[in-house]
């Protein structure tokens, strides 16, 4: 099954390439990772979505959290999370189909952000679900380009566990 | 205070309590050699003659001492030449610091001259490394460098300096303590009492159960508690064979080795048991067999220091992250004292019918016999260094370490070669101690170049050649496995006695049983490193055996060909 990942890392040159490293050693499947900033000053967040069994994804979040520069790490499946994704569509549209396409991005609450001679940009937010159906929808029209962010996930409600120890000024206690 | 990066570096290790060091100069690193030419009366730099040497040696002084080992190697050729020993304590969980040296900053990534990824090789292998860019992070890095390579689950890390950086003059008010975000090795130290508690009533609800030590007990420096614990529960002891010399194995409680090469009692006593109580072990494939039939009847309760252990190979019942010594002193205190007799009995009785480490008389020389010889003639007192194959097994069946913490094996990576540069490290670490490097003539001839370093430095390393004139692990191999046929299992050996001698070393020769004696008690009385070359018997297998792909259950204690031989 799908697990969704959340881990908070220190924003080293270096890091993405320890966990792309130990996804490779250990075999795990990735599915998707999207990584950027967090609220924090200097630790980035990464959502990272594996295929795994139970025990899998028990061993892909603890070998996980023995990186050094991994702060924090929950694996968010079995609790109550929000999730979205974006996309970018350049479907080809010639003037007689671009009023069809149109109707059905709306539907999506799909944007338009870019139109040219033939095709058009569609950017669509959602789950991963509503961006597959989306895509299908269109595929008949032409898909000339896709490109899919990567799931980003957060928790409802209360705020994430905060890491370990907190980065702070001034001597350790 | 200004200094410059090579003199924080050397600080450090001074601040850390290193006397030794092992490396390799090359150009990269030319500017931390010429500071270290002025920390001479701190810092003892012995020059190996290749880098894999120089981690092995810092793998051996770091097993041995419970301190960090240092090794040292320029940017390029030198740090590819360390992969191996640094892969051999990533595997074995040694702590080691590995400083290489690098281009300068402005030739990174231009493929300069000896210009290796550096980081990029080792990350895989390192519990973490290091890539320093400026003078200025040297004393936090350094700092962490350390305590990452000697908390928690150890290992080695690798801080990679470019040239330019070790020549660079910054402000230095000393060292910072490490503060590490996502690294908190402490937390989990103490057993949490309620796992305690489950463990005791598992304990209690079991009328089988192994103790299976492993590596753990010695970085715990659990010996104590563990016989303690062995003893008030009356529960036979089981080691790995990393776990070889954490318990004394003439204790009546205590059966050995467990696994591919474990005793045959040892083996049938996991395979039955209701409760394996494991220990600082990581249920490695060389110790469970086939794992769908692994201990099928027994309940596990699982201590490791590494929380993604438990679990990892097998379904545990109780699984305790912390360190070993509170936890079994925890788990000593909550049970009453037990009795397992008539358990114990049985594996006895097993043992008496099926004597695993009995010898055959024999006119050859068995290299078995030969293990035992160095056993009886250094009193049991010596630290035993293997390398891999054969002699590594029979080192660690047939010599019986009562004394803690003195057998060392590349166990994890299995790496060829490990024995002599490691016995060096040893012999640093422990100088008051006798060390026998117990090698095959395959194995030696991966690293024999530090004959040099033993001459140089006078290190008293007692070198046993245990010489089959084969790979004879190889050999055992394909003569089961292979229908004897034999591809690149015979070897065409130097004269290992002149080679000794080449390098200004006594070389002794035995091929009787009675001139085996006569060697190995000149070697002991010689003051300084030998090299005894120990012809045996080319076709001795090691047994007992789990084939690969069996269970512990199918341990063979021998077979048909050599049966025949002693009919
Ligand atoms: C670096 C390395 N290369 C290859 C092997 C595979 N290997 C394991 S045991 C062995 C034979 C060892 O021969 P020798 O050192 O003479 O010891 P023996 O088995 O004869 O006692 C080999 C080739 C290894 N473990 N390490
Ligand atoms: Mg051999």
């Amino acid at each position: 099954m799908r697990h969704v990942i959340i881990v908070d890392v220190e924003d080293h040159p270096g890091v993405l390439n320890r966990i792309a490293s130990l996804f490779r050693k250990r075999a795990y499947n990735i599915e998707s990772l999207a990584v950027g900033h967090s609220h924090r000053p200097g630790i980035s967040r990464m959502t990272i979505v594996v295929a795994a069994d139970h025990n899998e994804a028990l061993q892909v979040v603890k070998q996980l959290d023995k990186l050094i520069e991994v702060v924090s790490i929950t694996d968010v499946t079995e609790q109550r999370h929000v999730s979205r994704e974006m996309a970018l569509a350049k479907v080809a549209a010639p003037e007689m189909k671009r009023t069809e396409i149109l109707q059905l991005a709306n539907v999506y609450r799909a944007q338009v952000v870019d139109v040219s001679p033939g095709s058009i940009i569609l950017e669509v937010t959602g789950d991963e679900d509503k961006i597959d159906s989306f895509v299908e929808i269109i595929r008949p029209y032409g898909i000339l380009e896709l490109t899919r962010t990567g799931e980003v996930a957060m928790v409802r409600g209360r705020a994430m566990p905060t890491p370990h120890v907190l980065v702070e000024e001034g001597p350790a206690a | 205070m200004k200094r410059t990066g090579a003199e924080i570096i050397l600080d450090s290790l001074v601040a850390h309590g290193v006397h030794s060091v092992f490396g390799y100069p090359g150009g990269a690193c030319l500017p931390l050699y010429d500071a270290l030419y002025h920390y001479q009366d701190r810092l003892n730099h012995i020059l190996v003659r290749h880098e894999q040497g120089a981690a092995f040696a810092a793998d051996g002084y770091a097993r041995a001492s419970g301190d960090v080992g240092v090794c040292i190697a320029t940017s390029g050729p030198g740090v590819t030449n360390l992969v191996t020993g640094i892969a051999g304590a990533h595997m074995d969980s040694v702590p080691v610091v590995a400083l290489t040296g690098q281009v300068p900053r402005n030739l990174l990534g231009t493929d300069g001259f000896q210009e290796t990824d550096a980081t990029g090789v080792m990350l895989p292998i390192t519990k973490h490394n290091w890539l320093v860019m400026n003078a200025e992070e040297l004393p936090r890095v350094m700092e962490e460098a350390f305590h990452i390579a000697n908390t928690g689950r150890k290992g080695p890390v690798q801080v990679d300096v470019p040239k330019d950086v070790f020549l660079e003059e910054v402000e230095f008010d000393g060292f910072p303590p490490p503060r590490i975000p996502g690294y908190n090795p402490d937390e989990g130290t103490q057993p949490d009492p309620t796992q305690v508690r489950a463990a005791a009533e598992v304990i209690y609800g079991s009328e089988k159960p192994i103790i299976l030590a492993g590596h753990g007990i010695h970085y715990s420096d659990a010996y104590d508690e563990l016989l303690a614990f062995a003893e008030k529960a009356n529960i036979p002891v089981i080691t790995t064979l990393h776990g070889v010399s954490s318990f004394p194995e003439s204790h009546e409680l205590s059966f050995g080795m467990v696994g591919m090469h474990g005793n045959l009692y040892a083996n049938w006593a996991v395979d039955r048991a209701d409760l394996l109580i494991a220990l600082g072990m990581r249920f490695d494939d060389r110790v469970t067999g086939r794992l769908e039939d692994f201990a099928t009847n027994a309940r596990i309760i699982h201590v490791d220091i590494d929380p993604a252990e438990i679990g990892k190979n097998v379904a545990t019942d109780v699984g305790i992250v912390a360190d070993l010594k509170p936890t079994i002193r925890a788990l000593t205190d909550e049970i009453e004292r037990l009795d397992h007799t008539p358990w114990v009995k049985q594996i006895c009785q097993w043992r008496e019918d099926h004597p695993s480490l009995a010898i055959r008389e024999t006119e050859i020389v068995l290299p078995q016999w030969v293990i035992r010889q160095i056993y009886h003639i250094t009193n049991g007192e010596a630290i035993v260094v293997t390398d891999v194959g054969q002699a590594q097994m029979w080192a660690a069946q047939h010599f019986w370490y009562d004394r803690r913490n003195t057998f060392f094996s590349s166990g994890g990576l299995g790496a060829m070669g490990y024995a002599f540069p490691a016995s060096i490290g040893v012999k640093y670490a422990r100088p008051n101690e006798q060390v026998w490097c117990i090698i095959g003539d395959g194995g030696f001839q991966m690293t024999l170049q530090d004959l040099a370093v033993v001459r140089e430095h006078d290190v008293d390393v007692k070198i046993a050649i245990i010489n089959n004139n084969h790979l004879g692990m190889i050999r055992q191999w394909q003569t089961l496995f292979y229908e004897s046929r034999f591809m690149s299992a015979k070897l065409e050996n130097p004269d290992f006695v002149k080679l000794a001698e080449a390098y200004g070393i006594p070389g002794l020769r035995a091929s009787t049983k009675s001139d085996v004696v006569k060697v190995l008690k000149e070697a002991e009385k010689i003051p300084g490193p030998v090299l005894m070359d120990l012809v045996v018997d080319e076709v001795e297998k090691v047994y007992p055996m789990v084939p690969a792909g069996s269970s512990l259950a199918e341990t063979i204690e021998g077979d048909e060909v050599e049966e025949a031989r002693y009919a």
